[in-house]
């Protein structure tokens, strides 16, 4: 069974680059001559079914249209061929899917995958076997860096977790002009842990203060003595870096106490559920950091929605659709400026990206691979996210 | 000054909820001997015919709230007699065990049948209004938790000493075989037990709902478990015990909360179990009465 799998996947292989070495042949004759005209291949390991299918899913169709219109024109003569494994959103999966589009497909480079723990499944059979690996939505620090050394074959297009709370800091410095803040967290998890820290750290930097913290625990249903709390230190602003399914009681809570003021969050805002837990009008005059938002007025992301909408029957794109998109568009620089499809040269390119216009913001990567990017803000105005403003670092 | 009463406030309404479902562990308690540990999830199948009853069904609150009522009295007559009856002579710790397995039964069931998602309750389905006396914020919906629970309390304390049902509980509670001999209907009086405890945590688990917002398949355990603190408490078996008991774990709970140790709140909830079954264990309106072994 497997054996007649693998035949056929051969032969469909052989077909698909016959089709290709056809079609790049009348191209060629075209350019000029130059290389013999061949496609690249890249890999994409996503959740494509399972658990978070939905995040993968929406990664690939970002993916698909990236290449379509990158085809058009092709780099340098070649074409871009995606070759597609679904990890079924399990770690296992994900790494026999990268041994197979390392030692099988022979790709270039590795596109995936969503969540940071099945990126860290495949960091290995990356670094080993010397292919770049490019995680659109992976937001774990330790996914570059591990133990203070770099993955240098690891790269990510989203920017990290702690970012959130440096811009929601900025935000609330330069933009609600508030001077003091209290914070919000959620004890359980390191996500909120992260953000409240860069938070805190520049808030208080910038010369703002911190009047109060309180904690809770995921699952908690009762916040209102906490709250009780926090009002009565008057903070202008409240930082709460936590996840929907506890920020939507906290903020419904908070406006029956009579709090009113400013509330901030981040991504693990993001759900319709928090719309319904809180109710729209408790969420008036509250904000979140995001990648990216549909409503942002730049060309750049406009030109991207119609293109989507174009492509998805009227479907407006995700966050998740506009880094799968910007992933494979940073790929697609790097083996452009590379000048090769060799691995080894495409990850020098990779690190080198300076100011590359995405959907995403204006990237450049850091010394430890992480993007330094704008993020969006969005402000909920009766039950819907409103672009506010992009912040750029 | 302000603070601290308004942590009052905010421990009171907290203490009601816990109150209406310890209520129910009491009076079973109280009759057959049994910690009924499903009962947080009758508290949870309350929640949900509530929940439904608003949404799909369009009922206002009171009638939602008879109807989750009358479907988990239902339900609780049926676990009584489908689990507990045929343990009733076995020995505790089976029909414990048991108890835990319905408990468990319940939770997941609910999972199989309508997945783990949370439900957010509609915010429109009371409009009362907040107001404020002397800066104090008190949330219309937490003096109707208050005036809900202390109606069907006065309600059950009418029903236990005033009826002849609430006579042959007592009785039965007192001593089963001799009320057995007297020509009370002992499975009856049980199942009329179960019914009303059941029916008091489906009527919590409405304003729950009303209140947290928040209802989901698993959200029955906490409050299971800590009406259960409160009904220990107060006395195990003794009715008013577990009133204040409820309203004493919620307000101990909020004040925690306040002096800054919120991620300890549940933590001493349960360290006041354990001090009362040192220093107490019949709780705060219990008589000692030595067991004969």
């Amino acid at each position: 069974m497997s054996r007649k799998k693998k035949l056929a996947s051969i032969f469909a292989s052989f077909m698909m680059a016959a089709g290709v070495l056809a079609g790049c042949g009348g191209a060629a004759g075209t350019s000029g001559g130059g290389e013999k005209g061949e496609t690249i291949k890249i890999g994409a390991n996503l959740e494509l079914s399972g658990g978070v299918a939905s995040y993968g899913q929406s990664i690939k169709e970002g993916i698909d249209l990236a290449l379509e219109e990158i085809n058009k024109e092709g780099i340098d003569g070649k074409k871009l061929e995606l070759v597609a494994v679904d990890n079924k959103s399990e770690a296992p999966e994900a790494i026999s899917g990268a041994t197979k589009l390392v030692s099988q497909d022979k790709v270039v480079a590795i596109i995936g995958a969503a969540t940071s723990g099945n990126t860290k499944a495949q960091i290995e059979i990356a670094q080993s076997n010397n292919i770049p690996l490019l995680t659109p939505t992976g937001t774990a620090a330790d996914i570059t860096v591990k133990d203070g050394k770099l993955n240098d074959f690891i790269f990510r297009t989203c920017f990290i977790d702690p970012f959130q709370g440096t811009v929601a800091a900025n935000f609330a410095i330069n933009d609600l002009n508030v001077k003091t803040a209290a914070i919000f967290i959620d004890s359980s998890s390191d996500y909120s842990k992260g953000l409240a820290e860069s938070f805190k750290e520049l808030f208080t930097k910038e010369g703002g203060q911190i009047v109060s913290e309180e904690a809770y625990v995921a699952k908690d249903t009762d916040f209102r003595a906490q709250l009780t709390n926090i009002k009565a230190k008057n903070p202008e602003f409240i930082f709460i870096p936590g996840y929907y399914e506890e920020v939507g009681l906290i903020i419904k809570q908070a406006r029956e106490l009579g709090i009113s003021v400013p509330m901030m969050g981040a991504d693990g805002w993001d759900s319709p559920k928090l719309v319904e837990l809180a109710g729209a009008d408790a969420l008036n005059n509250t904000f979140i950091t995001n990648h990216y938002s549909s409503g942002d007025s730049d060309p750049k992301v406009q030109e991207f929605v119609k293109a989507f909408k174009e492509k998805y029957k009227d479907k407006s794109p995700d966050a998740f659709n506009a880094l799968g998109y910007d992933s494979a568009y940073f790929l697609a620089d790097a083996i452009k400026r590379a000048g090769s499809s060799d691995p080894k040269k495409i990850q020098k390119a990779l690190a080198e990206t300076d100011g590359l216009e995405l959907v995403t913001g204006k990237m450049k990567l850091d010394k430890d691979h992480n993007p330094i990017k704008a993020a969006v803000i969005l402000e909920y105005k009766n039950g819907e996210q409103t672009f506010k403003t992009k912040i750029t670092p | 000054m302000e603070q601290l009463i308004q942590q009052l406030v905010n421990g009171v309404s907290l203490g009601s909820i816990y109150a209406l479902i310890a209520l129910g562990y009491t009076m079973v308690y109280g009759i057959v001997k049994l910690i009924n540990f499903a009962h947080g999830d009758v508290f949870m199948v309350g929640a949900f015919i509530g929940f439904y009853s608003i949404t799909v069904l369009d009922l206002g609150f009171l009638p939602s709230l008879l109807l989750a009522m009358t479907t988990c009295a239902i339900f609780g007559v049926l676990i009584e007699r489908i689990a507990y009856k045929p343990l009733r002579n076995a020995t505790r710790i089976a029909a414990l065990i048991t108890a835990i397995g319905v408990s468990l039964f319940i939770e997941y069931g609910m999972i199989y049948v309508r997945g783990a998602q949370p439900e957010a309750y509609p915010n429109n389905v009371v409009s009362i209004k907040s107001f404020e006396v002397f800066g104090i914020k008190i949330s219309g919906q937490s003096l109707l938790i208050l005036a809900v629970s202390i109606v069907l309390m006065i309600l059950l304390q009418f029903i236990v000493h005033k009826t002849k049902i609430g006579k042959a509980m007592r009785a039965v509670s007192h001593d089963m075989d001799a009320a057995k001999l007297m020509g009370i209907n002992v499975n009856n009086t049980i199942s009329a037990t179960f019914a009303i405890g059941s029916a008091l945590a489906g009527a919590a688990g409405v304003v729950f709902g009303m209140y947290y917002t928040k209802i989901d398949p698993l959200m029955g355990i906490i409050p299971g478990l800590k009406a259960f603190v409160a009904a220990v408490l107060g006395g195990i078996g003794i009715i008013p015990g577990a009133m204040v008991g409820g309203l004493v774990l919620g307000v101990i709970e909020s004040l925690v909360s306040a002096a800054g140790f919120s991620l300890w709140r549940d933590g001493v909830a349960f360290v006041v179990l354990i001090l009362i079954l040192i220093f107490r264990p019949s709780g705060l309106f219990g008589k000692n009465v030595k067991e004969k072994v």
